[in-house]
């Protein structure tokens, strides 16, 4: 059973789910994450750890060797937290198909807010697929297996938003499939590329230098799906648009398996130093102003998977091992906030700032909940952030990326501002809203607890949770220093936005959006189809009026000479032809002779 | 507990701890004396052991923190401000709709 690849028990499941209903249903969605985990520890992790990395299964295509289960310290990591992650999913969604008021919402709310639970089913399946598509990524020991899983986890997700089942989910799923499709075909070109200089197929370090166009091919693929600067508006656009559910799977698994695809091919690339960096810098501004609370989560997904992408840059033994424990720790801290979202997204319809306040006297569990996860990705001591983003801090100041430092810890203020104070603030509790509620079904609070339970045991007790990343490293989180210097920077932080909102400098929520990046493609790309169409379509017009002006100057002319009445269609008497060679003759007579 | 149309249920009107100003003010004192206290850590804490040293660190650390995360926050958002008069549409802009009209559809926020 060892050599089983992971992702096969979640497609057999997914084949079992399709098929039942109930309570076997809700069994099968359990059990299958729970016995893959079980069966992951006990044997590709027991192998790993007795005897380092680990080839399962080979199979041979066309002279190419692929190995669909390779395990070693860097993919086990993701495989159990992606286990983790969907055993946490599919608690949440739980519920799904049970007729609880998912989404039972207050009269005035639009029909794109109304989030039906009618497709469980489908919702079901998909995550499962999804899931076990993250697990065969993960577990590739090659491009070709790797590509394979990279497109199934855009076709098997997109249902997650298209399950949201509103004219602007479908157009979002459309364009979300559309952005991965190309990430994968840029993933299957330059790996053919590479296997074409290298002679194999096998998924190991890339690097940048000295693979020509392969390795920044490959570079483009894995940073579409890790949300590079200007390739970043899908997360932005996707969570927002799917179901409650729908967004805690999407959060977990997609952009993971790409910090997973460049820790493995491109640890220590410079470049990604300065992308990680941006990444984290940007988003925090449109975080500040953006509305939609689950889109400022995406927001704050980006800004964490900068630091991720970052420490990969760095290279680093610590650097790597903080990139891979943060994004563990992000799927976390990051499904707990979007569960949260999605609790209150459930059971009020609403997920925008402008809309929501006060909802900590009707959900106080939902409320405590959601700032765990805040405090978990502020990274106070004790939560999980505080573990796994000071090793990354470390590695760019021991590598004197001190530029690169500053910039981290003005992102690490940013990020208590939209995620640690923005989400809990605006929704559980500044002015009251009016609305009154509940708390969610139950296995939604039971998700959201384990999720909180986690973020505090990773936080207390990394020690453990170190000898899970790939490196051997003597990192110690808490030291008196530390613990000090990260609460003065939090404290002040938030003393800094009592001011702000006291001084009545702190922005106003407004119903809008702020454009971004994905302008390009949604505004200025049909702008741009539509004019250059419509030049084209001008000058064809143009081109064929002047033709056929021209064709049927011609059709005149001849029509006047050959018409019935021009002068080449008129009779002529055999006479004046005598008279006409008659005289030709006497001119040559008089020339020539 | 019943239920209205719309799924909502009616609930007897909640009292949370922000109703009470006195609440609210406590709130704010203990979060003060936090603040001063992790302020005056900074000197008592001088000499305190780092487990990762390093001489820039050691350099700047002296009253860097507080002021940095203080004015991270307001650099932030005094540089938001700006970007929302330039990046600000109306919500149903990729819809067709065009620019932010103030106070066609703004809900004032939260203040």
């Amino acid at each position: 059973m060892t050599s089983l690849p992971p992702f096969v028990l979640f497609f057999v499941g997914a084949l079992v789910v399709a098929f039942t209903k109930g309570t076997v249903r809700k069994a099968v969605v359990l059990a299958v994450p729970l016995i893959g985990l079980v069966m992951l520890w006990l044997g590709a992790g027991a192998d790993v750890a007795a005897s380092g990395a680990q080839e399962y299964l080979t199979l041979d295509l066309l002279g190419n060797t692929l190995s669909p289960f390779r395990a070693d310290k860097l993919s086990l990591l993701f495989g159990y937290l992606f286990h983790i992650a969907a055993f946490l999913g599919f608690i949440y969604a739980l519920h799904l198909g049970d007729g609880t008021p998912d989404g039972s919402v207050a009269a005035d709310v639009g029909e794109d807010d109304i989030i039906g639970n009618s497709r469980a089913g489908l919702q079901h399946v998909s995550a499962m697929l999804y899931a076990g598509s993250a697990l065969g990524a993960v577990f590739a020991g090659d491009f070709i297996t790797l590509f394979v899983f990279w497109e199934l986890l855009a076709i098997t997700s997109v249902f997650l938003i298209w399950a949201r089942d509103s004219k602007r989910s479908y157009a979002t799923g459309f364009r979300y499939l559309i952005i991965h499709v190309v990430s994968g075909v840029l993933l299957l070109s330059g790996a053919l590329m590479l296997a074409h200089q290298t002679g194999s197929v096998a998924f190991n370090d890339v690097g940048l230098d000295g693979n020509g166009a392969a390795g920044w091919i490959l570079l483009i693929s894995f940073g579409i799906k890790a949300g590079f600067p200007l390739a970043h508006n899908w997360i932005t656009e996707a969570y927002p648009e799917s179901t409650p559910t729908g967004t805690v799977f999407l959060s977990a698994f997609t952009t993971k398996v790409a910090v997973y695809a460049l820790a493995r091919g491109f640890a220590g690339a410079e470049p990604l130093i300065f992308i990680g960096t941006a990444m984290t810098f940007f988003p925090i501004f449109f975080a500040v102003l953006e509305n939609d609370l689950r889109r400022v989560l995406g927001y704050s997904m980006i800004n964490q998977i900068g630091f991720m992408v970052a420490g990969i840059g760095i290279g680093t033994a610590m650097a790597v091992n903080g990139a891979v424990a943060h994004a563990f720790a992000d799927v976390i801290f990051k499904g707990l906030l979007f569960m949260a979202m999605g609790a209150v997204m459930t059971m009020t319809g609403r997920t925008k700032g402008t809309d929501l306040g006060g909802l900590y006297k009707t959900m106080p569990i939902t409320a405590t909940l959601c700032m765990v996860g805040a405090a978990a990705i502020s990274a106070f001591p004790l939560f999980s952030a505080f573990v796994t983003k000071s090793m990354i801090m470390v590695a760019a100041i021991e590598e004197h990326h001190y530029i690169v430092w500053l910039f981290m810890l003005f992102a690490s203020a940013g990020v208590l501002e939209h995620a640690g104070i923005k989400i809990p603030f605006f929704s559980f509790f500044a002015h009251d809203s009016g609305i009154r509620t509940k708390e969610p079904p139950k296995n939604m609070l039971v998700a959201m607890s384990i999720g909180a339970v986690l973020c505090v045991l990773i936080g207390a007790f990394p020690s453990t949770f170190y000898t899970l990343l790939p490196f051997e490293m003597d990192y110690h989180p808490y030291d008196l220093r530390h613990v000090t210097t990260q609460l003065q920077l939090l404290a002040f932080g938030a003393l800094g936005f009592v001011t702000l909102v006291k001084s009545g400098v702190y922005p106003d929520e407004k119903r809008a959006v702020h454009v971004d990046a994905e302008v390009l493609y949604r505004k200025l790309g049909p702008w741009v189809v539509r004019t250059v169409g419509d030049a084209v379509l001008r000058v064809d017009a143009y081109v064929r009026a002047s033709v056929m002006e021209v064709v049927r100057g011609a059709l005149g002319a001849v029509d006047r000479a050959h018409g019935q009445m021009g002068p080449l269609a008129r009779s002529w008497p055999a006479g004046s032809m005598v008279l006409w060679v008659a005289l030709l003759l006497a001119a040559y007579l008089i020339f020539y002779l | 507990m019943s239920h209205d149309q719309h799924g909502h249920h009616e609930v007897k009107e909640p009292i949370g701890w922000m109703d009470k100003p006195e609440k609210i003010r406590t709130f704010f004192v203990v979060f003060y004396v936090i603040c001063g206290a992790l302020f005056a850590a900074e000197f008592l804490l001088l000499g305190a052991e780092n487990a990762h040293p390093h001489p820039l660190e050691e350099r700047m650390r002296f009253l860097v923190y507080p002021v940095y995360g203080f004015l991270s926050f307001w650099f932030l958002v005094l540089l938001a401000r700006p970007m929302r008069k330039l990046l600000i549409r109306s919500e149903d802009y990729y819809e067709g709709g065009g620019r932010y009209v103030e106070g066609d559809s703004s809900e004032g926020g939260h203040d």
